[in-house]
């Protein structure tokens, strides 16, 4: 990351961040700048520490050592109410005794706003979440949904310069969860707020983030734009957490390539010395199918012939599993489109030539499998 | 490309950070503060007082005095003899009598045979040691200056006793047959009552959960009945029925009442509600899925039962077992009225120290009932929190199947049991309301002239009211914001551990035990808490301690089953905690906020056990009329009053009943979707 950088360009800035239950470490040396109206995702497996980030960033929980600013100030061992933000649970904590607009009032309440300004602010906070006429019911008599976009409208009532989430969205049923994933990406691109949100699940983190902070047990594996993480993983555990990898054990050979089997692969750049034990990935979707009696045009092309073995229609493409006995006996999985399927004639039992792009093939180190 | 490893994986060192404390923080922190104040005031220097009591131990020094006598001129001849001498020569003070309490004083003419207050003769007398004390008329000589004193004076001289710390107490007290023999009735008259009690209510329990028998809701009204009357009425009903001039006392064969079968039966009854609660309770939670597989696998009742529902409820059986016998081994007002010549700990107390002044042996006898008492209490906490664990692991809730046999077995084991309750409640109505048993039994209301009998009359039923009402708003405030603060205040877990122990102290201290412990505290004229002795106040504050512990699990569980990030949310939108909690919180909690007041109501009404030892003239209160006018022989008054308590408590419940409806329909319109 950029650790040189001074903290005065950023909004929120977490620097050498420990959090210790006891003798457990939930968080290990975090360092961390947001820039002011960013959407950041925190991702990764349970128990990986993000809430516990989440929580010390609002000052819920506070961190053993280590600081944060926000806004240029430090606020690192501050209470939360002297802190700047908003914040839905996965709960959503309404007031189950008082009616929406006033749990959406409860925050504006004591700051010198006349009774009809409070109205008022509750009235477009209502429209802004999409339910105008919802005001006076009681929070049990919403759906899931709506008492969701309640608590983000209470987060949001008192214009704090900071929006946490922590899984906003895991209570919800599926095709819930994509459509809100949508209204709060808009919303929160509307108020420009900064907004950091908690999930385990890649795809909303994928959908929504501008930049995804992928942790695990306790550290930051990679902070990357969705593509960035996607893409250009930093090691192994972010390539396998995110999406999907087929990894197969190699060795580096002559000239960077990656040996596997009996063949040699020209890769993406890397910087392992020669003869050092990797592990080669590619993703499914990254392969390239083409017909048996293909020609290469050259050997950087790192085209094999393989057998497919099995298909499976997944619906808007074909996963299959590839064999090829020089590779080590090791399986392949490759999604090929529909399109490409049926223009190849591809189909379960034969033959066909399977080429790994060298820029998508990644060498990665053993231990940074978890 | 290997970032996880670049990571050091030790806490760096330097100090934890330590977060600034917000307003609300230190707000929550005071109240705890304060509240465990209250709780240290009104129950650990007490108890400590009365324990460092029960080690003092008071004796007359007699080698600490020496004494010169003149002749019939006034002429001292120079000769000095010690009181030890003295009381040697002329055998004046056995040496038991030498031992005595804090408030003794001995005299010393005895010592002097031929004194008289007219003689010539001159005295001296002075301390040996400068601790040495002793009065002439109301004055303290504690130097070792020599007092010189005519005859009519020296009649007035009054030796104090020394100040000893030992274990002599507890010697005299395991060496006075007559006291320690207590322990054996308290604790076989306690265990007996247990098994008896538990077995009726664990079938009447079974009945009301695992039958299909009619009146359910009848039965169980019936069942709590006896929590609303003091524990003394079922003596006064016993009185009655079985009584030298009793209904049926036939039915005795000539053995007494007055004694060990009265303390039973009438334990029995008031203990029921309680053990019938805690065992109901444990049997509700119980899974039908396992009563499912000892079906289909063709298991006869009788070993379901041994296999599957004893199993079941064993928390709740041992748990029902403790809670009776602490109620039994600590109750006075039974006892009190219906165990004749049979001592047993709590009566001891209250012959000690109001009979016999001896507030030493009071606290002696005090620090061995509360032995039993916080073992039974101990052990009744552990297994409760395994009936939580079992509770949480609830599944499928049991449907009891029709069966008209078992059934109709169960209706009339029922109503039995609904008898022996409505029985004695009954007679004691009817013994109020009779002109003069067993020779006029026209009805008439004079036994409820209480303005012309002991025990200070209409006014003692009225302060009652007063007590109940004050216990119940106080009590819940402070026990509820002080439950608030401890579940729901950040950090400080120290100081939330030590509150959570003061708060469960109490119900591990037997009523008795309090009262005195308050005499020996508060009635000591050094405390600047004096002023409050023999005033409602100390009335109130005793009451609220004595039933702090329920009311605080009460208001504990309803507030951890509330969302814990209420508070971060309100934090987060800047909002004063005390907003969420009057807004939210209390709304919430209301069901629990009077649960919790009208138990603290009930018990204040009928506790007699802690108060026995604090109402003054002008507090007196209905529970301990009952005992008084018992006490005078107007055993007919004291059972109308009774069953005043009764009916007032019977009333404040339906009350209750109606107000927690009306406002959970205005409140609570939430709940109902
Ligand atoms: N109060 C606590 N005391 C002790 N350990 C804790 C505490 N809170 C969290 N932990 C531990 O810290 C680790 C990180 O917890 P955290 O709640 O941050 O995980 P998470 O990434 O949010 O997981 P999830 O996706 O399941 O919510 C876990 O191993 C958890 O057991
Ligand atoms: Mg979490």
């Amino acid at each position: 990351m950029t650790a040189e950088q001074t903290s005065g360009e950023f909004y929120l800035s977490i620097k050498d961040l420990w959090k210790a239950f006891g003798t457990f470490l939930a968080l290990r040396d975090i360092s961390l700048d947001i820039k002011e109206g960013e959407f950041i995702c925190f991702l990764g497996p349970s128990g990986c520490g993000k809430t516990t980030l989440l929580r010390a960033i609002a000052g819920l929980d506070l961190q053993t050592r280590g600081s944060i600013t926000q806004d240029g100030k430090d606020v690192s061992n501050l209470p939360p109410s002297e802190r700047d933000f908003g914040i839905v649970f996965q709960s959503y904590a309404l007031f189950p005794n008082l009616t929406i607009e006033k749990n959406i009032a409860f925050g504006l309440e004591n700051a010198g706003r006349s009774k009809a300004e409070i109205a008022t602010r509750v009235k477009d906070l209502l429209k802004l979440v999409g339910l105008p006429d919802q005001g006076k019911k009681y929070p049990a008599q919403l759906s899931g949904g709506q008492q969701q976009r309640i608590a983000l409208a209470r987060a949001i009532a008192t214009k704090p310069g900071l929006l946490l989430l922590d899984e906003p969205l895991s209570a919800l049923d599926a095709k819930v969860r994509v459509h809100l994933r949508h209204e709060i990406k808009e919303l929160q691109r509307k108020l420009g707020v900064t907004t950091v949100m908690v999930t385990h699940d890649q795809e909303e983190a994928l959908a929504m983030a501008d930049r995804i902070v992928v942790m695990n047990h306790g550290v930051i594996e990679q902070v990357g734009s969705p593509t960035e993480v996607y893409r250009e993983p930093s090691n192994l555990f972010v390539a396998d957490f995110i999406g999907e990898m087929n990894q197969i054990d190699s060795a580096v050979a002559n000239g960077g390539r990656l040996a596997i089997g009996e063949d040699s692969f020209a890769c993406h750049a890397h910087d392992f010395s020669d003869g050092a034990a990797v592990v080669a990935a590619i993703r499914p979707e990254d392969i390239i199918p083409h017909e048996v009696g293909y020609q290469p045009e050259s050997a950087e092309q790192n085209c094999i012939e393989v057998l497919l073995h099995e298909m499976e229609f997944l619906g808007s493409f074909w996963r299959c599993r590839l064999q090829n006995d020089r590779f080590g006996g090791a399986e392949l999985i490759a999604d090929f489109s529909i399109n490409a399927v049926r223009r190849l004639g591809l189909a379960e039992g034969k033959p066909m030539i399977i080429e790994l792009p060298a820029d998508r093939l990644m060498a990665f180190d053993r231990s940074g499998e978890s | 490309m290997t970032l996880a490893s670049s990571h050091t994986s030790e806490l760096p060192p330097g100090k934890d950070i330590k977060g600034k404390l917000s307003r609300d923080d230190l707000m929550m922190r005071g109240g705890m503060i304060i509240i465990a104040l209250y709780l240290v005031i009104t129950l650990a220097f007490p108890l400590f007082s009365m324990l460092s009591k029960s080690f003092s131990t008071y004796r007359f020094e007699l080698s600490q005095y020496e004494f010169q006598v003149s002749d019939e001129a006034g002429v001292f001849d120079g000769s000095v003899l010690t009181g030890a001498a003295l009381n040697a020569q002329t055998e004046a003070y056995a040496d038991s009598d030498l031992s005595t309490g804090a408030d003794g004083r001995l005299g010393v003419t005895a010592f002097f045979p031929e004194f008289s207050f007219r003689s010539p003769v001159m005295y001296q007398i002075r301390n040996v040691a400068e601790n040495g004390r002793f009065l002439v008329g109301s004055t303290l000589y504690d130097d070792t200056a020599w007092q010189t004193l005519d005859s009519n004076t020296f009649r007035r001289v009054q030796l104090r006793p020394t100040k000893s710390t030992g274990v002599d107490n507890f010697i005299s007290y395991f060496s006075t047959p007559a006291l320690f023999n207590s322990i054996k009735n308290s604790l076989w008259i306690a265990v007996l009552s247990t098994v008896v009690t538990v077995s009726l209510a664990f079938w009447f329990a079974y009945a009301l959960n695992r039958s299909c028998m009619r009146f359910k809701g009848f039965f169980r009204l019936i069942a709590m009945a006896p929590i609303l009357v003091p524990s003394l009425l079922p003596g006064i009903a016993l009185v009655y029925l079985f009584g030298n001039q009793g209904m049926i006392k036939e039915l005795l064969f000539g053995a007494s009442i007055y004694g060990p079968i009265g303390i039973v039966i009438g334990s029995v009854f008031f203990t029921f509600p309680h053990a019938f609660i805690i065992i109901s309770a444990a049997l509700a939670i119980s899974d039908a899925r396992l009563y499912e597989a000892a079906t289909s696998l063709r298991a006869t009742p009788w070993r379901t039962f041994w296999t599957v529902t004893v199993p079941g409820v064993r928390y709740g059986l041992i748990s029902a077992a403790f809670v009776v016998f602490n109620l039994v081994i600590t109750d006075f007002g039974l006892p009190k009225v219906i165990g004749g010549q049979f001592n047993v700990l709590a009566v001891d107390i209250y012959k000690q120290v109001i009979g016999q002044q001896n507030f030493e042996m009071g606290a002696v006898v005090s620090v061995v009932l509360v032995v039993p008492a916080i073992l039974a209490f101990a052990i009744d906490r552990m297994v409760q929190s395994k009936q939580v664990a079992l509770l949480s692991a609830r599944s499928v809730p049991y449907q009891p199947t029709p069966n008209a046999a078992a059934d109709r077995g169960f209706l009339i084991y029922c109503s039995l049991v609904a008898l022996f309750i409505l029985g004695m409640l009954a007679v004691c109505q009817f013994a109020a309301l009779v002109k003069f048993w067993p020779y006029d039994l026209s009805l008439s209301l004079n036994n409820y002239q209480f303005d012309k009998m002991d025990g200070g009359g209409w006014a003692s039923y009225f302060n009652s009211i007063k007590l109940a009402l004050l216990t119940a708003i106080c009590g819940t405030s402070v026990v509820f914001f002080g439950a608030y603060l401890v579940e729901k205040s950040n950090g400080f877990g120290a100081g939330r551990a030590v509150f959570q122990m003061f708060a469960m102290l109490p119900m591990a201290i037997p009523g008795m035990v309090l009262g005195l412990a308050y005499i020996f505290f508060f009635n000591n004229p050094d405390n600047p808490l004096n002023a409050i002795y023999g005033t409602m106040t100390i009335l109130v504050i005793c009451t609220v301690t004595h039933f702090y512990t329920v009311s605080h699990l009460t208001a504990m569980t309803s507030l951890k089953q509330m969302d814990r990030e209420f508070e971060s949310v309100s934090a987060s939108l800047k909002q004063p905690t005390l907003k969420l909690f009057a807004r939210v919180t209390v709304p919430v909690s209301l069901p629990t906020v009077l649960d919790i007041s009208i138990y603290l109501f009930v018990n204040a009404m009928t506790t007699v056990s802690a108060v026995v030892f604090l109402y003054s003239p002008k507090t007196t209160l209905a529970s301990i009329a009952v005992l008084n006018m018992d006490d005078a022989g107007d055993i007919a008054p004291a059972a109308a009053m009774g069953m005043m308590i009764f009916y007032t408590n019977a009333a404040a419940r339906i009350i209750h009943l109606i107000a927690s409806r009306g406002i959970l329909r205005r409140t609570q319109a939430w709940r109902t979707r």
